[in-house]
């Protein structure tokens, strides 16, 4: 870690008490939810990362506490620096505020995070499905979603699929 | 009589063949090697197919290059309704045909879920050499139609 990145860590640190990770150069931060948007807006305006890069989340099921991780990358143009925050969400529907109060260019990061894990985001100016159908049932990218694969179909059994399958009507 | 309609049969079919207008529908991959079937080296125009439409109303003829998403299902099925008689589909390579490698919740199994298909061509993407193969196979499958309604 720089300099510039120690004081910022630092009083992020001490502020919203997060825990630091360091992996090959690399700094994460783990923050309570409630500290999320308080903190970006303070590294945004007081320490100039000002670019968002990343804003994605994983699943730890079945590990249930904390099950999501939401993940967001800053990075600040000025110095030439990134710096990851980790938010720790319990539950299967977990609710969050927005980010595009600070950072426009999360609108559809935060489209597709709702899309694919069904964590919500309040005042999101537009809170519609990214990639799947707009009536898609379910999130496909939890750990507990159906893989959803077809049998494959030889000759002993192609009747049998082919009766599963859908056949237009011309 | 039956001198009469054979002939006439064939006429139109030998026009059919000789003038099909395909559709461009190049979604993926095999989009690259459908155009390169119909660029420079390995010629589509000397078979008749010298423009690709983008306007399903202008053409018979739908390559459905690539693997279709259940989000794009219902747009190719209206962009099939929306070209008119007489039409032919091919699906061309693995994904467009059975799936491919995606076998999952998001990808079409085969778009013969949705259009009826004429002619499938294997390869993932199929070269240029096996798309004209395919193509003269459904000539030769078109020449091989008999007139029913006469109306």
């Amino acid at each position: 870690m720089n300099k510039h990145q120690t004081r910022a860590v630092e009083k992020i640190q001490k502020d919203f008490r997060a825990s630091v990770e360091e992996s090959r150069g690399e700094v994460a931060l783990l923050l309570p939810p409630e500290a999320f948007i308080p903190a970006v807006k303070l590294l945004r305006d007081q320490y100039g990362y000002d670019l968002l890069i990343l804003e994605t989340a994983v699943d730890y099921w079945p590990q249930l506490e904390p099950r999501f991780h939401l993940v967001c990358s800053i990075w600040s143009v000025g110095d030439q620096d990134l710096l990851t925050l980790r938010v720790p969400l319990n539950g299967n529907s977990p609710s969050i505020p927005s980010l595009t109060s600070i950072h426009p260019a999360a609108g559809w990061y935060e489209r597709e995070v709702w899309d694919m894990f069904g964590i919500t985001f309040e005042g999101h100016p537009d809170p519609r499905r990214l990639i799947m159908p707009f009536d898609w049932e379910g999130h496909p990218l939890r750990k507990d979603y159906p893989l959803g694969y077809e049998e494959p179909q030889f000759t002993f059994n192609f009747d049998k699929i082919s009766a599963g399958k859908p056949h237009p009507k011309e | 009589m039956g001198v009469v309609t054979t002939s006439l049969e064939s006429m139109v079919n030998w026009a059919r063949t000789r003038s099909m207008w395909p559709m461009l529908f190049g979604l993926a991959c095999c989009a690259i090697e459908m155009m390169s079937a119909q660029a420079s080296d390995y010629d589509l125009s000397r078979f008749g197919m010298e423009l690709m439409r983008p306007s399903p109303r202008q053409s018979d003829l739908m390559i459905v290059a690539g693997r279709v998403s259940r989000k794009m299902a219902p747009v190719l099925r209206q962009l099939y309704d929306q070209m008119p008689d007489p039409k032919w589909v091919i699906a061309m390579g693995d994904c467009a045909s059975c799936g491919g490698v995606f076998n999952n919740y998001a990808i079409l199994q085969g778009v013969d879920e949705i259009v009826p298909v004429d002619i499938y061509v294997a390869g993932c993407p199929p070269r240029p050499e096996g798309l004209i193969h395919g193509i003269i196979s459904l000539q030769e499958k078109v020449k091989g139609e008999k007139i029913t309604r006469w109306s």
